[in-house]
């Protein structure tokens, strides 16, 4: 019975976060780039909800004392992942918004110095 | 093809300062000098760092098909591609950053959009693409609102080997059956795109990697456009040939079979 229920919230959660993962990219609230970690992770969780056992023989397999540590040791990879994808992105904008910056502030100046001469040369 | 008179051509007036007003614009006829409204078409060039090859490109192009209007859009390039496409005689739009080809294109959407123009073209920056193809692929405009200019189709012995070659096919025939329609090359960028298309594209156009072909032709099919494809001849690129190894094609794919399953659900 505690198994039962344990498998089904577990199935049903991996599940869960599959959809709303697949529903936002559908509507294309993020790109598919950032998608993949969460994907592999979704699908992963899913396919060991499913089948504990190979958690367990993994778990066996690597030298974790507890299944649940080998269950924790790649989530935090994936978290650490997906965080360095996060910041590699932020610093790329920051570099794009500086530039951007730059090029408004040159192009008011040429468009302030055009205005200049237009009233110039009417006056 | 195209038969532009003086009267027809677009005037364009260049930015002068220390002149009177005048300002940057294409100004393109309707046609209404014309008998029948020829709609003018837009050659966009997309190129990032292709200092050495954009003139020659440029200038078969306009040999293969004078009097038409090309865009050069220069990636945030770091060299003097803008610069050189100028010289040439193409109009240019410098982006202030590197977007990638997707990006670069839908800027040149956008001008398109903007200065009256009803089609428009690709023809990459690297010499890949023979503009000799451009008059056919827009004919067939008539009918179709995307045309693709494809490798695999019985024109040219473009090889490509292996584990790539595989991806390909694999994506052409899961692509074709989506599509309704037989497709050979879905990663060409070598195509002509008519006013329904330019009009989504200008809003709607990825800049990820294959985003801007296989995401593309996705976005298009979900809107109910029409694609076709004619067998062309493209050569290899002009500077070193990029290896294909087992690691890229796999990413390739992967990255494509991501594209397509995303696509497919948005139906």
């Amino acid at each position: 019975m505690f198994d039962n229920a344990i498998y089904i919230l577990s199935v049903g959660t991996s599940l869960l976060v599959l959809f709303v993962i697949i529903h936002m990219l559908r509507s294309e609230r993020f790109k598919e780039r950032h998608a993949v970690i969460w994907l592999f992770a979704g699908i992963s969780s899913l396919v060991l909800s499913l089948f504990p056992s190979i958690l367990i023989g993994l778990a066996d397999l690597l030298g974790f004392a507890v299944p649940a540590n080998l269950l924790f040791f790649v989530s935090l990879i994936l978290l650490f992942l997906t965080a360095l994808q996060a910041s590699t992105e932020l610093t790329k904008l920051e570099d794009n918004a500086r530039v951007l910056a730059e090029k408004i502030a040159l192009l008011e100046y040429q468009v302030k110095a055009l205005d200049k001469t237009k009233n110039d040369d009417v006056s | 093809m195209y038969r532009c008179s003086r009267a027809r051509q677009s005037r364009l007036k260049a930015v002068s300062i220390g002149h009177q007003h005048v300002t940057a614009t294409a100004e393109v006829d309707s046609g209404e000098s014309m008998g029948d409204a020829i709609k003018p078409v837009l050659i966009v060039i997309p190129a990032w760092n292709e200092s050495q090859n954009i003139e020659p490109v440029v200038a078969e192009t306009f040999a293969a098909l004078p009097g038409t209007h090309i865009l050069v859009v220069d990636d945030g390039s770091t060299d003097d591609t803008a610069e050189r496409a100028r010289a040439a005689g193409a109009l240019v739009l410098s982006l202030p950053v590197n977007l990638g080809v997707g990006g670069a294109m839908r800027a040149g959407f956008k001008f398109a959009r903007q200065f009256g123009y009803a089609s428009v073209v690709q023809v990459d920056g690297d010499g890949q693409h023979d503009p000799a193809f451009v008059s056919e692929l827009v004919t067939r405009l008539d009918e179709f609102d995307i045309v693709i200019g494809a490798r695999f189709a019985g024109k040219g012995d473009y090889v490509v080997g292996g584990p790539r070659k595989w991806a390909m096919t694999l994506l052409s025939l899961v692509l074709s059956a989506v599509c309704k329609t037989k497709l050979t090359d879905t990663t060409s960028g070598f195509k002509a795109m008519g006013p329904r298309a330019v009009e989504l594209f200008a809003r709607r156009y990825p800049a990820e990697y294959l985003g801007d072909t296989i995401e593309a032709l996705m976005i298009a099919r979900n809107e109910g456009l029409t694609v076709t494809q004619i067998p062309v001849v493209m050569r290899e690129r002009a500077n070193g040939d990029p290896s294909q190894s087992f690691a890229k094609s796999a990413v390739y794919l992967s990255r494509a079979a991501m594209a397509l399953i995303i696509g497919l659900t948005r139906r």
